[in-house]
C-alpha cells in the first residue's frame, strides 16, 4: 500500500508568537521549526501500517526550501522518500489542496493520511478540500484506522461522542492526537533520512497555477487581559455581574 | 567559520530534547529520591542510538559525530543529570577506550551490546589513594597461564552497580611507574569480581557509583586492551573524550537551571511586578546565558576537534573547566531567583544545584584541568 502523508513546517508551538513589526506576519527570527504535531501522528500511522502490511509511505510538503529540513525529519520517522513542492508565496487551505491534489495524480497512493490540522494557522480545511477535489472519501479526525480490503473503518472522535465510518479506497483520513503514540527519531534513521530521496518540484513542474483566494491584510496581538478583581461577598459579585458586567 | 548546527545536528537535538522532556523530565525528581535509575531508560536510549552516537554503524553504533553526542548528554542533562552521566559515563569511558584500542576481535564482542544499550559500561580508575594521582594504582594484573589475574578495589565508579563491562586499569609492572599500568576489559560477570557499597551522593543521586572488587578475578589474556604497559596512557586519553562529555553536562545542568530562572522569573510577581521586571534578576539571566554560551561554544569546539582528528585535550580541559564553573554559578543564580521556592524540592533548581558540584570533581578536578592546561602553556 502507498500512503501519501503531506507535511507541514510550523513554528514550534511552545513558543511565544512575536508578530513583525508591521503586522504582515509572525516574526520568525530565532524560532525553531518543527514537523506539525498532528501530521506526526500522520506519519506514525502510515510507517505502522506499512510496517505491518508492506508499501511505501511517501511525505510532502509545500513551501520555501527550509521545507527539506520538515521532510528529512519525517523520513528519519519511517517513511521512505518525499515531495518538496518549492514556493515562497503563502497558499491558502484551497490551494494547499491544489498542489497537494497535483501531486496525488503523480504518485497514485492508495490513501492519504495527514495531520487533522496545522498548529500554526489552525484553518483545520485542507485535508477536507483535498478530498472534495479527488471526489474521494474522507474521515477526518481519526482515532483509529482499521484497513481491509479496499476499504479502510474509521473512528472518529465528535463533539458529543464517538462516530464510525467506513470508507472505501482510495480516500483521505485526518489523524487527531489519539490516534497513535508517535515514535522518536531514532539516531540511525536520521542518518538514513539525510540519504533519501526528496524530489524538488515547482508549482509549475506540477501544473498547477495555486491561487490563493485568501489574503491575509494583517495580523495583531490579542489585546492584553485586563486586571481580575477580588470581591467580597457573593452579593457584590453578583452586583458586579449584573451592573457592571452586565451578563446576568 | 560556522557556529551552526548542522540539519542532523538539529534533527538530534530535536530528538533529544523531547525524549528528554517526555521520558525523562516526569521521573526525573523521583529517581533523585530514591536514588535509584529506572533502568528501562536505558534500554530506550539504546533503541534510540543514544548510547552509542559516535561509533560507527559496523559496531551497532549511530555514525554520528561527537558534537551530536555531545548534544545529547547536554539535552538530557538539562532535565535530569543523573541519565547525562550514565550515557557519558558508559560513552566516554568504557566505548571509547574499546573502540580506539580495541582488536578487531574486541570491538565485534563488546561493542555491540554496548552500544545497543543492552549493557552498561564503566570505567575502574580511581582508586582510594590513586584519584587526581592517577598513576598512583595498587590494583594489581598478573598473567597466570591463558588468565590474567585481577586483585584491589577500585571506588567512585560511575554506573559501576548495573554495569556488564568494566574498562579496568590496573599494575601489571610495579616498578615501571605509570608505564607499568595496563588497561583490561573485564566483563562484569567474571569470577572474582563483585560490586562493593554504593556511595550516598550531594547529587547526581540515581546514577550509580560503586565500588568494584577484584578478589582473584579471573579474565582471559585477550582481555588486555592495547599493550601491556599502555594503561596509563589509554587512562589519559578516555579522559581527554570524557572531559567533553562531561562539559555537555554541566552545560545541560546549567541550561535546565536557565529555563527554570527564566520561566519563573516571568510568572512570580512581587511589588507589583513579574520579577524579569527587575534589574536585579535580569542582570543574573544575562550573565548566565553569557555564560552559557561561552561553555556551549568551548565544548562545541573541542568536540569539533576531536571529529576533525585534532589533539583536542587542551581545549576539552577549557571546555570542562568552564562549563563545570558555569554550572555551579547558573545553578546557584536559578536559586535566588526564586528565593525560598528554589531551596524546597517544589522545583528542580535545588536539584541542579546539587548535580552541579560533581562537574568541578569528577573526570579530573577543575585544578586537575588548569594544570593540564597550564602544560601546554609552558611545556617546551
Amino acid at each position: 500500500m502507498k500512503i501519501l502523508v503531506p507535511v507541514r513546517r510550523v513554528p514550534n508551538p511552545d513558543i511565544k508568537v512575536r508578530l513583525k513589526s508591521d503586522g504582515s506576519g509572525v516574526d520568525t527570527e530565532g524560532v525553531n521549526f518543527l514537523v506539525n504535531p498532528f501530521d506526526e501522528y500522520a506519519i506514525e500511522e502510515a510507517v505502522q501500517i506499512v510496517e505491518k502490511s508492506g508499501g511505501e509511505v511517501v511525505l510532502v510538503s509545500i513551501g520555501t526550501a527550509d521545507c527539506e529540513e520538515t521532510l528529512r525529519a519525517g523520513l528519519a520517522l519511517g517513511a521512505l522518500r518525499g515531495w518538496l513542492v518549492e514556493t515562497s508565496e503563502v497558499l491558502d487551505s484551497a490551494a494547499i489542496a491544489d498542489v497537494l491534489a497535483a501531486v496525488y495524480k503523480e504518485e497514485s497512493p492508495d490513501l492519504v493520511i495527514t495531520g487533522k490540522q496545522s498548529v500554526d494557522t489552525d484553518n483545520n480545511q485542507a485535508a477536507q478540500m483535498l478530498a472534495a477535489k479527488l471526489d474521494l472519501p474522507q474521515a477526518c479526525f481519526a482515532f483509529k484506522v482499521e484497513l481491509g480490503d479496499g476499504k479502510a473503518t474509521v473512528e472518529r472522535e465528535i463533539d458529543g461522542g464517538l462516530d464510525v465510518k467506513e470508507i472505501t479506497l482510495p480516500a483521505v483520513i485526518t489523524a487527531d492526537l489519539r490516534l497513535n503514540q508517535p515514535r522518536y527519531a531514532a539516531l540511525p534513521q536520521i542518518m538514513k533520512a539525510k540519504r533519501k530521496e526528496v524530489k524538488k518540484v515547482s508549482l509549475g513542474d506540477l501544473g498547477v497555477e495555486a491561487k490563493s483566494a485568501t489574503k491575509i491584510l494583517g495580523l495583531s496581538q490579542p489585546p492584553a487581559r485586563a486586571a481580575g478583581q477580588i470581591v467580597g461577598s457573593v452579593e457584590e459579585l453578583v452586583d458586579k455581574l449584573v451592573n457592571d458586567a452586565k451578563v446576568l | 567559520m560556522d557556529f551552526g548546527l548542522t540539519d542532523i545536528q538539529r534533527m538530534v537535538r530535536d530528538t533529544a530534547r523531547k525524549f528528554a522532556a517526555e521520558e525523562v523530565a516526569p521521573i526525573a525528581a523521583a529517581m533523585d529520591k530514591s536514588a535509584k535509575f529506572e533502568m528501562s531508560l536505558v534500554k530506550k536510549m539504546g533503541e534510540l542510538g543514544f548510547m552509542g552516537v559516535a561509533y560507527p554503524e559496523e559496531y551497532g553504533g549511530a555514525g554520528m559525530d561527537y558534537k551530536c553526542y555531545a548534544i545529547i548528554v547536554e539535552e538530557l542533562s538539562s532535565v535530569c543529570a543523573s541519565t547525562g552521566v550514565v550515557v557519558s559515563a558508559h560513552s566516554s569511558l568504557c566505548c571509547d577506550p574499546i573502540y580506539k584500542f580495541g582488536t578487531e576481535e574486541q570491538k565485534k564482542k563488546y561493542l555491540p551490546p554496548l552500544l545497543s544499550g543492552e549493557m552498561l559500561g564503566c570505567l575502574g580508575l580511581t582508586e582510594p589513594g590513586a584519584g587526581s594521582d592517577a598513576a598512583n594504582q595498587k590494583t594489581t594484573a598478573r598473567l597466570d597461564g591463558d588468565e590474567w589475574v585481577i586483585n584491589g578495589s577500585k571506588i567512585f565508579i560511575t554506573n559501576g552497580g548495573p554495569a556488564g563491562v568494566a574498562v579496568v586499569i590496573a599494575v601489571t609492572e610495579k616498578e615501571k611507574g605509570s608505564r607499568g599500568l595496563s588497561a583490561f576489559i573485564v566483563p562484569t560477570d567474571s569470577p572474582g569480581f563483585r560490586v562493593g557499597k554504593e556511595e550516598h551522593k550531594l547529587g547526581i543521586r540515581a546514577s550509580s557509583t560503586a565500588e568494584l572488587l577484584f578478589e582473584d578475578c579471573r579474565i582471559p589474556k585477550e582481555n588486555l586492551l592495547g599493550k601491556d604497559g599502555d594503561g596509563f596512557k589509554i587512562a589519559l586519553t578516555t579522559l581527554d573524550g570524557g572531559r567533553i562529555g562531561i562539559a555537555a553536562q554541566a552545560l545541560g545542568i546549567a541550561q535546565g537551571a536557565l529555563n527554570a530562572a527564566v520561566a519563573y522569573s516571568k510568572e512570580r510577581v512581587q511589588f507589583g511586578k513579574p520579577l524579569a521586571a527587575f534589574q536585579a534578576i535580569q542582570w543574573k539571566l544575562a550573565e548566565c546565558a553569557t555564560d552559557i554560551d561561552a561553555a556551549r561554544l568551548l565544548t562545541y569546539r573541542a568536540a569539533w576537534m576531536k571529529d576533525a582528528g585534532m589533539r583536542f585535550g587542551t581545549q576539552s580541559a577549557m571546555a570542562k573547566l568552564f562549563a563545570a564553573e558555569t554550572c555551579m554559578k547558573a545553578t546557584r543564580e536559578a536559586i535566588q531567583v526564586f528565593g525560598g521556592y528554589g531551596y524546597v524540592d517544589e522545583y528542580p533548581v535545588e536539584r541542579f544545584y546539587r548535580d552541579a558540584k560533581i562537574t568541578e570533581i569528577y573526570e579530573g578536578t577543575s585544578e586537575v584541568q588548569k594544570i593540564v592546561i597550564s602544560r601546554s602553556l609552558t611545556s617546551d
